[in-house]
This record gives structure tokens, C-alpha cells and sequence, in this order.
């Protein structure tokens, strides 16, 4: 054959090759993403300088030189310089449910573990029997409220100034974000609807509340509140805070899903409208589910906005974990112990946060079906 | 352009019954606006059942917008239009009622991707016409037998080509046992080798008396299986024959331009 003949006919397959050496494997791995360039390396060796230079550091005074067994700052401060996590030991019951009264500590915890039975069926979906556990996870706020505050029933009443610490984050957060989703939902729906009056209501809801700083509507509910409602009635101020933080977080919400029921194509709504299903089925069989799934980073994002949020409630004088810190401070013998409790305090958040950002990974991955 | 598509493919006319006294859709006198833009001007239509009619035009000319008003996917400001007997109105329940008579497949297909393929199929049968899920399953394997891909039921629409979808979209439609099928473009997003196996299978639509209304540029097919075709122009039904007349002696100017676009490239 010529070099230079342009027809060609393949006379036998050409063989499949092992790809080339260092890229594939660990190897491949490291250099494809650490050295790929003069910049990445240079990044590279910057960062494991950094790490280096700060963790030992870090692992050094959290855990190597820090002291678990004092009864205050100087004790701790004679022993070692490393961190005194003896203040975490000696109140961490304090920072886990504030004054609740200590024989009692069992029903917040019992409600902690029903709060993770009531959520295994809302948050997975092919569990055995979903249907009835359900069913418990609706009765949940009720059977937690009962336990925690009681009153009736042979449960000893405990008053909301009881509360505190990472029990009350956990009232405000899981009430919230149970709360906010479907006002959120209800809310971009009407936002998104035709009807000119339920339009302007959502409109003028959700730009009035996200217009306000929550630290404003918490001290509405603080203070005003009482001039607002008839003489006599008076609820209680977590409710208040919960309805508060709830409504703030539910504008919020009603956003991120108007995105994505925005960025669905127009021809999912012409689809479903095209088989003759109604508006509610549509969108509970159609848009909901897909429009849902495209907002979860953003829904999560809310959801963990909102739980950090609830630590804006120390400034109407909840105890909530940051609100702690200052008694723990005013007692002489932990004078001057600061970075213990914030990271302590900062530890708790992180793990919840963390997890909920987990899960939303996980649900986006799972409810991943192709493209289009 | 398609004819060799289509060339292995011999639709059996005899077969094609059209009613004479049995009015599928009635349009009369209908007009749309778009704002100030008159995008349907005075249509009149009136499809017998086991008609198959194909209309072709120019993009813009209000073809995929008149069908579309047929299921009120777009609604019409002037003129009457009836579609087995319910006259469409501002009436959600009628919009309801014709809309579960009247399939329709769309360019883009619009399955629903966060369901499966059998999925896609039961959910009207099951949520508007009540039918038990078992039922709804076993008649939806029977309409994705019949459009060749039963074996991918239990795939997402995002794992199929797009001839496939297309398929199934027929499918979803038929599950819903509709008197009338609307099909807007359902070859214009699709690859060449693609368009094929769609045409096949609303061929066998065609032979088993279903009353279509074809928005298509799909000449072949019209040829084949149509009984009227319509072209449109600016929001007008410009001109309709039989198939053979309308190809072969076009008598509006505007139609024989068109024609011999699209014919001769």
C-alpha cells in the first residue's frame, strides 16, 4: 500500500491495550490530582507545610497535654498548659440540657432516642414497614412535647425556664426544619400559582419575613407579643421562638423550592397536565418529587442555617448552649476558660450539621436517575 | 427525505376505516392571541374518527399551538372547539374529561425521569381512571410490548435513546386507552437511524384505526398513512388535500414554496 492512497480497509481488529503506566491506580491518582501542574505542586507541598505545621499543634494541646481531672482553671493550668476539658467534664450535663431537673434527665433522652426512631421511616424510604412507623413519626412532636414538659398523665411538670443547652437547640432546630419544609413547599406553590390573591399573600409573606433579621422577630416574640395578644393569654416563649424560627426559616425555604420548580422544563407540568391529572396530583407525582430533588443542597443549606440560627435565642435570655457560657464564666473557679467551651459548644454543632449534610449527600446520590 | 426510511414499511390503507357520521374534534371559527399577536386566525376543522391528518408548515406558523389548544394546553380566546362531544371551556372538569380521552407525545418526549419506564405507564391509569396497580401494570406491558421495549421497564427514561423514550412516550399515552392522539413533531428531536422505529410504531397506530393529528415534517409518513394533509402559514390554514393531490399539485403558492423546500435538498 502507498503512503500516500487515501482508500483503506481494515484487515484485523487493532488489539486493547493496558492504558500507560502511573495513569491509573495510586499513583495516577496523585499525579492527575496533587502534581498535575507547576501551580498544583506548589499548592501541593503549601498545604502539607500548613498541615503539618498546625495539627501537631492542635492533637498536642486537645489531647496529648490536656487535663481531664480539675476543679478549676488553676488547677488545670498547673498540671499542664494543654486544654482543660475538666469544665466540659464537670458541666457537660449543664450544656446538654441546661437546668432540667437531673432525676428527670431521662425523658429528654428518651425523647433524643424516639427522635431517631421517628426519623429512620422519614428518611428511609424502602424500610420494611414504612407505612406504620409513619405513622409514629407524625405522633413524634407530641409524644416529644409530652415528655419534655409533661404537666399531665403522671409526668412531673417541667417549666420552658428549665430548659437549656443543646435540648433547647434541639427543640427550636428539629421543630423548625420539621416545620419549615412544608410551609416552604405551601408557600412556593402559592408563590408559583396563578391565583392572583394567594400569589400576592405568599409574595408579601415571604419578602416581609425575609426582609426582618430573626434577632427582630425573636424579640417580637419576646416583648411585643404580649401587647399583641388578648390580656390573659400567654404562651410559652419556646413556643413562641419555635413559631418565630419556623416562619423565618419557611420564607426562606419557599425560595430554594421556587428555584427549583423554576428550573424544571416546562414540558414535565405539560406532561402531567396532558394524562389529566389534577393540579395536587401533578404536582405530588411530578413536580414536587423532581422540583424537591434539585433544591436539596439548598434545602439543607436552609436547614443547617437554621440550626445554627438557634443560637440567636441567648439574646432574649434562653439558655441555649452559647447562653451557658457566661454562667460557667461567672463561677470563680473557671475565670477566664474560653476556648475550652466554644470549641466544646462549636464540637456539638459540627456534629449534627455534618450529618445532615451527609444525608443530603447520600439522597442526591441515591435519587440521581440520568440525565434529563 | 424519510421515504427511505419508510421504504420497508407498507402501511395497509384497507385497513384504515374512517367513520362518516362519527366527529371526533370540531374547531370552528377559532382564534388565539398572544398577546397582540394573532397567531391563530379562523380555524376550522372538523376530524372524523379514524381520520389521520398530518399538518406540515413553516416554523412559527401556529401548527403545534393549534393542537396544543385541542387539549387546552393552550387556551383559544375565540371559536368553539369540541372534542368527542364536550365542548371546551373554562370548565377545569371538561379540560379533565377530554384531556384523559386525548393522548399526546411531545417533541422532547417530557417523560417523567425521576420514575421508571413502567412507572411512566401506570401513573395516569392508576391516579385518573382508578385502576387498580396490578391492572395498570399488565396493560402497560402490553402497550411497551407493543412498541418493541418491554424489556427496559424497569429502566430510567435518562438510560434510553431518544427513540426509545419517544416509544415510550406513545406508550404512556395509550395506557390511558385515548380516543384521539395528538403528536407534536415526535421525529424532530431524534437521530436519523432513530426516527425509523418511532414512525413504525405510529404506523401500527395508524392501521389500527386510531384518529391521529400528526404535526410533522415526516413527508414519507404522511404520504403513507395520512388521509388529509393541512398546511399552515401565519396562523392559517393555508391549504388541505389528499396526500397524493397536495404532493404531487400543490395549488396554493405559499404551499408549493414550501414544498419544494423541503422536497429538494
Amino acid at each position: 500500500m502507498s503512503d500516500n492512497s487515501v482508500a483503506f480497509v481494515a484487515t484485523s481488529d487493532k488489539p486493547q491495550l493496558p492504558a500507560p503506566q502511573g495513569t491509573t491506580g495510586a499513583v495516577g491518582w496523585v499525579r492527575q490530582n496533587l502534581f498535575s501542574s507547576s501551580l498544583n505542586t506548589v499548592l501541593t507541598l503549601l498545604s502539607i507545610f500548613v498541615v503539618f505545621s498546625v495539627v501537631p499543634g492542635i492533637v498536642d494541646w486537645a489531647f496529648v497535654k490536656s487535663v481531664w481531672n480539675a476543679n478549676s482553671l488553676d488547677e488545670c493550668r498547673q498540671i499542664s498548659d494543654g486544654a482543660c476539658w475538666a469544665v466540659v467534664r464537670e458541666r457537660y450535663n449543664q450544656f446538654l440540657f441546661g437546668f432540667y431537673p437531673t432525676e428527670l434527665y431521662w425523658r429528654p433522652i428518651l425523647a433524643f432516642v424516639l427522635l431517631f426512631v421517628a426519623l429512620v421511616p422519614a428518611l428511609w424510604d424502602n424500610m420494611p414497614g414504612r407505612g406504620k412507623a409513619l405513622i409514629f413519626s407524625m405522633a413524634y412532636p407530641f409524644v416529644a412535647f409530652y415528655l419534655i414538659w409533661g404537666g399531665f398523665g403522671g409526668l412531673e411538670y417541667v417549666s420552658s425556664s428549665q430548659l437549656g443547652g443543646l435540648l433547647l437547640t434541639m427543640i427550636i432546630g428539629v421543630a423548625g426544619i420539621s416545620f419549615s419544609l412544608p410551609i416552604g413547599i405551601i408557600l412556593a406553590l402559592s408563590r408559583s400559582s396563578n391565583l392572583p390573591i394567594v400569589k400576592s399573600l405568599a409574595v408579601i409573606f415571604i419578602e416581609f419575613i425575609r426582609g426582618v433579621p430573626l434577632i427582630t422577630l425573636l424579640f417580637v416574640a419576646h416583648v411585643l407579643l404580649n401587647y399583641f395578644l388578648p390580656k390573659g393569654v400567654n404562651f410559652d416563649i419556646v413556643l413562641r421562638v419555635v413559631i418565630m424560627v419556623t416562619l423565618f426559616a419557611s420564607a426562606y425555604m419557599a425560595e430554594v423550592i421556587r428555584g427549583g420548580l423554576a428550573a424544571l422544563p416546562k414540558g414535565q407540568y405539560e406532561a402531567a397536565d396532558a394524562l389529566g391529572l389534577g393540579y395536587w396530583q401533578s404536582m405530588r407525582l411530578i413536580i414536587l418529587p423532581q422540583a424537591l430533588k434539585i433544591s436539596i443542597p439548598g434545602i439543607v443549606n436552609t436547614f443547617i442555617g437554621l440550626f445554627k440560627d438557634t443560637t440567636l435565642v441567648l439574646i432574649i435570655g434562653l439558655m441555649d448552649p452559647l447562653g451557658l457560657v457566661a454562667p460557667t464564666l461567672g463561677d470563680q473557679r473557671w475565670n477566664g476558660i474560653v476556648v475550652e467551651l466554644y470549641a466544646f459548644i462549636a464540637f456539638m454543632f459540627f456534629i449534627f450539621c455534618f450529618a445532615m449534610s451527609r444525608y443530603s449527600m447520600y439522597l442526591e446520590r441515591k435519587l440521581h436517575t440520568g440525565h434529563r | 427525505m424519510s421515504d427511505a426510511n419508510l421504504a420497508d414499511v407498507q402501511a395497509d390503507r384497507s385497513k384504515m376505516q374512517i367513520s362518516d357520521t362519527d366527529v371526533a374534534i370540531e374547531i370552528s371559527g377559532m382564534n388565539k392571541w398572544y398577546g397582540d399577536f394573532h397567531v391563530l386566525r379562523d380555524i376550522n376543522l372538523k376530524v372524523m374518527r379514524g381520520e389521520r391528518i398530518v399538518i406540515c408548515g413553516p416554523s412559527g406558523s401556529g401548527k403545534s399551538t393549534m393542537i396544543r389548544c385541542i387539549n387546552r394546553l393552550e387556551e383559544h380566546q375565540k371559536g368553539r372547539i369540541v372534542v368527542d362531544g364536550i365542548e371546551l371551556t373554562s370548565d377545569l372538569k371538561k379540560i379533565d374529561e377530554i384531556r384523559r380521552e386525548v393522548g399526546m407525545c411531545f417533541q422532547h418526549f417530557n417523560l417523567f425521569p425521576h420514575l421508571t419506564i413502567l412507572e411512566n405507564c401506570t401513573l395516569a391509569p392508576i391516579w385518573v381512571r382508578k385502576m387498580p396497580k396490578k391492572q395498570a401494570e399488565e396493560i402497560a406491558m402490553h402497550y411497551l410490548e407493543r412498541v418493541k421495549i418491554p424489556e427496559q421497564a424497569n429502566k430510567y427514561p435518562g438510560q434510553l435513546s431518544g427513540g426509545q423514550q419517544q416509544r415510550v412516550a406513545i406508550a404512556r399515552s395509550l395506557c390511558m386507552n385515548p380516543k384521539v392522539m395528538l403528536f407534536d413533531e415526535p421525529t424532530s428531536a431524534l437521530d436519523p437511524e432513530m426516527i425509523k422505529e418511532v414512525l413504525d410504531v405510529m404506523i401500527g397506530l395508524a392501521e389500527e384505526g386510531m384518529t391521529m393529528l400528526c404535526v410533522t415534517h415526516e413527508m414519507g409518513f404522511a404520504r403513507k398513512v395520512a388521509n388529509r394533509v393541512i398546511f399552515m402559514d401565519q396562523g392559517q390554514i393555508v391549504e388541505q388535500n389528499e396526500p397524493e393531490p397536495f404532493f404531487t399539485n400543490p395549488q396554493h403558492e405559499r404551499t408549493q414554496l414550501f414544498l419544494s423546500q423541503i422536497l429538494n435538498h
